[in-house]
């Protein structure tokens, strides 16, 4: 079932256009990773989901309901944590959770009975009653994880959450996501530029640049759709045999070599000697047959690996290719 | 008697035991909640078991947010102090005020309120004139200071309609400035009752209770203007230095404008009578835009029930009346324009900033 629809959204500025025509869906269940540097729309789009601004075209569905005409219902079932969360510095935390809660007409007792259960959840009950104004920055984040759990929400949207936390706070953070995700059936919108927290939660990713929906996709499709165009890269470490008493002895391989070394296999592109490996491209997974080679060629082979991208690469392989398009 | 014993004796065992003496309080106190759970209390009273609407709920927070902040003390306190410095210096005039064969002499009371012996304002001018404070001292952050702290996105987020926040910025304010108003006008009240020891009449108490509330929209008035502000300026610095702007222009520039356009438009000394009479008009007029002068033309009406008239008037108009104060519904006609302006004045006011914050894109800070 999904959970968010978005259908041809659009969000113009006068001239400048924040949201292009974008289409995504997040399944219900899901962490969804909404990837993209700062000023890419994704908390433009974000707000639209939640009907704190209009769109210019285009459909929000959440959970099934027009974000943009009926705004209170989603927002019943919307938990929102927006990025550098703000409390009233004169309550207390627990206070600051109790009202969130009364607003979402949960009774006095109930909700007190609740913001205990959920500071306990965040590891803040220590400081319940200590004023908001006096919580660190990380609490701080915690504590508006704590807010939007309150009303039982069925999604939750995180828009840069770990901004400013360090990161031993990070770990801890993202791993309360994922586990809140995964016991209550939470679908989570997690929005970043940061690859590697992205990477560790998300089940699925979307690239959001300029206001345009990329790629989307586990990290697998995302690096499959983006790097390859249907090439492998394997890394491969070689080296002449320790043995080897012939003039390679003590050298290192060029790429020149070891393309000679590999000329006999089928589908082997381009090699490339970079710092002590060499990245072979090929058109199919050709692994086993380098290994092959290498070895019956006498030479050493002591590191062999398919390269899996990261986002991080799938990220500058982007601008890489968006700076070729300009 | 008997449960007062048993609580006794339980004190007496909780000395002797020292090391359970959190336990023995709790039991205590257990004992006397149950002794007095006997007693029922009004539905009401068991707020934290109700599950009220939300608008209520941020009135409520609102309303604490006012009364626990130093600014508000710091504004009670000084409109306590120059009222009660108004009300010392009317009461040992107030001899000097009566004379033996006044008519007038049936509003004694409301003399608490009007006189003045040129060293200190009487009370109305002095509501007329930190009104306005009281009211920008609530208001000018009312919005811009959510944004700022984060907390409008955030709250926002929250299943609530979005005009209920700035609904209950306003509500919980005015229900602040009303108690706060009608409080201070009964302990003058009665503060003179003890001093000079003669009750007020019903119309004077129905006076001055008109009076009040039209210092309640007088003061919306201003609450108004800076909430608008709050909703248009981004700091809360500037939307104060705004509205003390627009105050300080109506309180004294707009005075010093207006009699110099009255100047430049006077008319020569063999004008008809009617010219004359025209020009003062206008000069009323151009004086009713401000919205001090309303108040103060309206308080003046009802706090002297001797004013008969608020513009110029003919020998032939006055000719023949019989000197003598107008009844209460006489002197709320006369003011009925002027009530009727501040409203305006203030529900304008509502509306623009309503509308600016409706149509605002709710960007976390």
């Amino acid at each position: 079932m999904d959970c968010i629809e978005l259908n041809d959204l659009t969000k113009k500025y006068g001239s400048y256009t924040a949201v292009d025509h974008l289409n995504l869906t997040v399944r219900k269940g899901e962490i969804f990773g909404l990837l993209g540097p700062n000023g890419a729309g994704k908390s433009t789009t974000i707000l639209m989901m939640l009907g704190l601004t209009e769109p210019t075209s285009g459909s929000v569905r959440v959970c099934g309901i027009n974000s943009i005409t009926n705004p209170i219902e989603v927002k019943r079932k919307v938990g929102y944590l927006p990025e550098d969360v703000g409390f009233y510095d004169e309550l207390t935390g627990m206070e600051n959770l109790v009202f969130t809660a009364r607003l979402n007409c949960i009774s006095g007792k109930a909700a007190t009975h609740k913001a205990e259960h959920l500071l306990r959840r965040v590891s803040l009950s220590g400081d319940a009653h200590k004023k908001a104004g006096k919580y660190s920055r990380g609490m701080r984040q915690r504590l508006g994880l704590a807010d939007v759990l309150i009303k039982n929400p069925e999604v939750i949207i995180l828009d840069e959450p770990t901004l400013g936390i360090d990161p031993k706070g990070v770990r801890e953070f993202l791993e309360l996501i994922v586990e809140l995700s995964k016991e209550e059936g939470i679908t989570v919108l997690f929005s970043s530029h940061h690859l590697h927290q992205v990477q560790k939660v998300c089940d699925r990713v979307g690239l959001f640049v300029n206001g345009r929906l990329l790629a989307e996709g586990d990290i697998q499709t995302l690096s499959k759709k983006l790097f390859t165009k249907g090439t492998y890269a394997i890394e491969a470490g070689i080296a002449p045999s320790a043995s080897d008493t012939s003039a390679f002895a003590g050298k290192k391989y060029s790429a020149e070599e070891v393309k000679k070394v590999l000329q006999s296999l089928d589908g082997i592109i381009d090699v490339m000697a970079k710092d002590d490996l060499f990245v072979i491209e090929c058109s199919h997974d050709a692994t086993t047959e380098i290994a092959k080679a290498v070895i019956a060629s006498g030479a050493d082979l002591y590191y062999l690996n398919r390269k899996e991208y990261g986002l991080d690469d799938i990220y500058y392989r982007y601008f890489e290719g968006d700076s070729d398009h300009e | 008697m008997i449960s007062t014993t048993a609580i006794l004796k339980e004190i007496q065992i909780m000395n002797n035991k020292t090391g359970q003496n959190q336990l023995f309080f709790l039991h205590w106190l257990d004992r006397t909640s149950r002794f007095f759970s006997g007693i029922r209390l009004p539905e009401w009273f068991h707020k934290e078991d109700k599950n009220y609407h939300p608008f209520r709920i941020m009135v409520d927070k609102e309303i604490s947010d006012h009364v626990k902040s130093w600014r508000f003390i710091i504004l009670i306190a000084i409109i306590a102090l120059t009222c009660l410095g108004s009300m010392y210096t009317a009461i040992t005039n107030i001899s000097k005020a009566v004379k033996p064969d006044d008519p007038v002499d049936a509003f004694f009371f409301l003399k608490l309120f009007t006189l003045s012996d040129g060293t200190m304002p009487s009370f109305f001018v002095f509501i007329g004139f930190l009104g306005p404070l009281l009211g920008i001292g609530l208001g000018f952050d009312a919005i811009n200071s959510e944004q700022n702290k984060g907390t409008l996105s955030r709250i926002l987020s929250q299943p609530i309609h979005r005009d209920y926040l700035i609904n209950a910025k306003f509500v919980a304010a005015l229900v602040v400035i009303s108690v706060m108003l009608f409080a201070l006008s009964f302990l003058v009240t009665g503060l003179g009752l003890i001093m000079i020891g003669i009750p007020p009449t019903a119309e004077e108490f129905l006076r001055i209770v008109t009076f009040v509330l039209l210092s309640i929209i007088y003061v919306a008035f201003w609450l108004n203007l800076s909430i608008l502000f709050s909703v248009w300026f981004r700091q809360p610095a500037t939307s104060a230095l705004a509205s003390i702007a627009v105050w300080l222009f109506f309180t004294v520039f707009s005075v010093l404008i207006i009699s110099l356009i009255s100047k430049a438009i006077a008319p020569s000394e063999t004008a008809t009578p009617q010219q004359i009479l025209h020009y003062e008009h206008l000069k009323l007029n151009l004086m009713r835009f401000l919205p001090n002068e309303l108040f103060s033309e309206a308080t003046t009406t009802l706090l002297m029930p001797t004013v008969r008239s608020l513009g110029p008037l003919t020998m032939e108009q006055v000719y023949g009346t019989i000197p003598g104060p107008l009844p209460l519904s006489q002197s709320l006609l006369l003011v009925w324009p002027q009530v009727t302006g501040l409203i305006a004045a203030s529900i304008l006011c509502f509306v623009v900033s309503y509308v600016l914050f409706m149509r605002r894109e709710i960007r976390p800070r």
